[in-house]
């Protein structure tokens, strides 16, 4: 079975959680709820989830399935996570309207903020996420608009501003890696620019130069490719996850 | 026993411009909107609302009541931008206050225990600071003398809450799967009100939920009202989910001025009471039904 460019995210999600443990898994939009129930069928079977709402369930459910049986192991109503957060026990996989080199993160609004262009959804919890513990981002569309040279407004905290605040401020600040359409990124650089870990099979390193509004601080010699799922994972995704095929929805598949 | 029945009219009775007010539930769920649409018949004005905001911030931001808006998000929860807050943020009608939304827990809890600020991370590096110059550092006083935001109290004047059951003196309780805050708005205001879909004896209390659902204490309620459906079109589970078709109806007013109009009209001035607007979204139920039939 070949795969397709959903499931390569699906799994470059995935790996994003792997070694996390006993965690709660918070993943927010379309593939990264696909990835995280990846991980947890596979690799993580010790990360905890919400099911968006109050009760924390310990089985893992198609997406989408609205009358898939829960096996509630918790309860973990809003006052709860925001404990959660700030004990740090968690990872959230959060969306990015737009992020720069440092991975600073928007959510808030396009433009002025006195006066935005667009109101977008606003802080929400990304203050406190990206101070307290580990953060990842999901882009399901790649381009010059989400990744640029510097954000209108910094909602979620990136690596110089964390960097800025001293070591103690900053000790539990980790953004862990950056997903997209079109490859896995990170930070693992002397200052924490990001990096190209892989490129997404099929896609070309100019691709990703081209739809990136910053420099990417790229490997030494050929690109690496994204894993391909296993046959095992490419079976979970299409009968246990993902039957109905949302993942290929969010990307236009 | 104490009685403290009163009506959405008299509670209005109580409110004023410029005063600072909470209101409860969480984006689209379990908003106490009977309250807040006789607010929005009122005059009032300059009104500051604190909210984990849903169409109780839209709908009175565009009715003109609202000087200033302190929250962490405003969203209808299925549909993920509340469309009229996001018309008056780009119009720049009303100030704001946009916090993260556990600092947001963080301000409403020290009002409610009477500090003036709690410390915490949540904040620090991000423009939560940038565009709240007001907000201040503290320096930890201990060995490790590290810097943290210092959240101020959020203090309200009232607070307006839904809750499932409640009694007669103000015992309030939740059957749905998350308290939410409205514990906290309560201890956070002067003055209380609540809503409930059904009052009951209070020995009746325990029938429908274990001890744990009784959230709210009457000691700080001051006004509670019987409001069947009173949270809708926002959900109030187990009693009833959000009503979507009316939500997306609302949502979509936020384009189209005649559409306001009639919603206006129709749904906040007409019905001069919630019981009329309970039977005004009846009728719009069953045209909605007809239209879906034909």
């Amino acid at each position: 079975m070949s795969a397709t460019l959903d499931e390569v995210c699906a799994v470059a999600i995935a790996e994003c959680f792997r070694g996390d443990g006993e965690i709660l898994c918070s993943p927010i939009g379309t593939l990264p709820a696909i990835g995280a129930r990846l991980a947890k069928l596979t690799f993580e079977p010790g990360l905890l989830m919400t099911d968006g709402v109050g009760p924390l369930v310990a089985n893992v459910s198609a997406l989408g399935d609205k009358d898939a049986a829960k096996v509630i192991e918790g309860w973990l109503p809003y006052r709860s996570v925001f404990d959660v957060v700030w004990h740090g026990r968690r990872h959230v996989m959060m969306g990015a309207t737009q992020i720069d080199r440092f991975g600073n993160q928007n959510i808030a609004c396009i433009g002025d903020f006195e006066k935005p262009k667009a109101q977008l959804l606003g802080m929400r919890g990304a203050p406190g996420n990206t101070i307290c513990h580990p953060t990842s981002y999901w882009v399901p569309k790649h381009s010059r608009r989400v990744f640029v040279e510097q954000v209108d407004v910094v909602s979620g905290v990136g690596y110089d501003r964390a960097r800025a605040l001293g070591e103690r401020a900053s000790r539990f600040h980790e953004i862990r890696r950056v997903i997209s359409n079109l490859g896995v990124f990170d930070f693992q650089t002397p200052d924490n620019r990001m990096r190209l870990v892989s490129a997404h099979p099929g896609v070309e390193l100019s691709e990703i130069v081209e739809n990136t509004g910053f420099e990417l601080v790229l490997p030494q010699g050929d690109v690496p490719r994204s894993r391909q799922p296993s046959e095992a994972e490419l079976e979970l995704l299409r009968t246990r996850i993902d039957p109905k095929g949302f993942g290929k929805k969010e990307l236009g598949l | 026993m104490l009685d403290k029945r009163t009506t959405e009219e008299r509670v209005l009775g109580e409110l004023q411009d410029g005063m600072t007010i909470g209101i409860g539930g969480w984006g689209s769920r379990r908003k106490p909107m009977s309250l807040v649409r006789a607010i929005a018949r009122s005059t009032l004005k300059d009104l500051t609302i604190v909210s984990y905001g849903g169409p109780d911030v839209g709908l009175l931001c565009k009715l003109g009541k609202v000087r200033k808006v302190i929250y962490g998000f405003v969203s209808l929860d299925s549909i993920p931008l509340e469309p009229h807050f996001r018309v008056a943020r780009q119009e720049a009608s009303v100030e704001v206050m946009e916090l993260d939304e556990g600092m947001f827990q963080w301000g409403l809890y020290a009002a409610a225990l009477r500090l003036p600020f709690l410390p915490t991370r949540a904040g620090l590096g991000s423009d939560v600071l940038k565009y709240n110059p007001g907000l201040k550092l503290v320096s930890s006083p201990y060995e490790d003398g590290e810097q943290l935001v210092a959240m101020p109290a959020l203090n309200l004047d009232v607070a307006l809450i839904h809750m499932n059951r409640g009694d007669a003196a103000g015992n309030g309780q939740f059957l749905g799967p998350d308290p939410f805050f409205d514990d906290l708005f309560c201890m956070a205001a002067k003055r209380r009100f609540m809503s409930v879909e059904r009052l009951v004896p209070t020995e009746d209390l325990l029938n429908e939920g274990s001890v744990h659902t009784l959230k709210i204490s009457r000691m700080h309620v001051d006004g509670v009202i019987e409001a069947p459906q009173g949270a809708h079109f926002t959900e109030c589970p187990p009693d009833y989910s959000r009503d979507e078709a009316f939500q997306r109806a609302y949502a979509a007013t936020a384009q189209d001025a005649e559409a306001w109009e009639a919603f206006k009209r129709r749904f906040i001035d007409e019905p001069g009471d919630h019981a009329a607007y309970v039977a005004a979204v009846d009728a719009f139920r069953k045209e909605t039904a007809d239209k879906g039939k034909a």
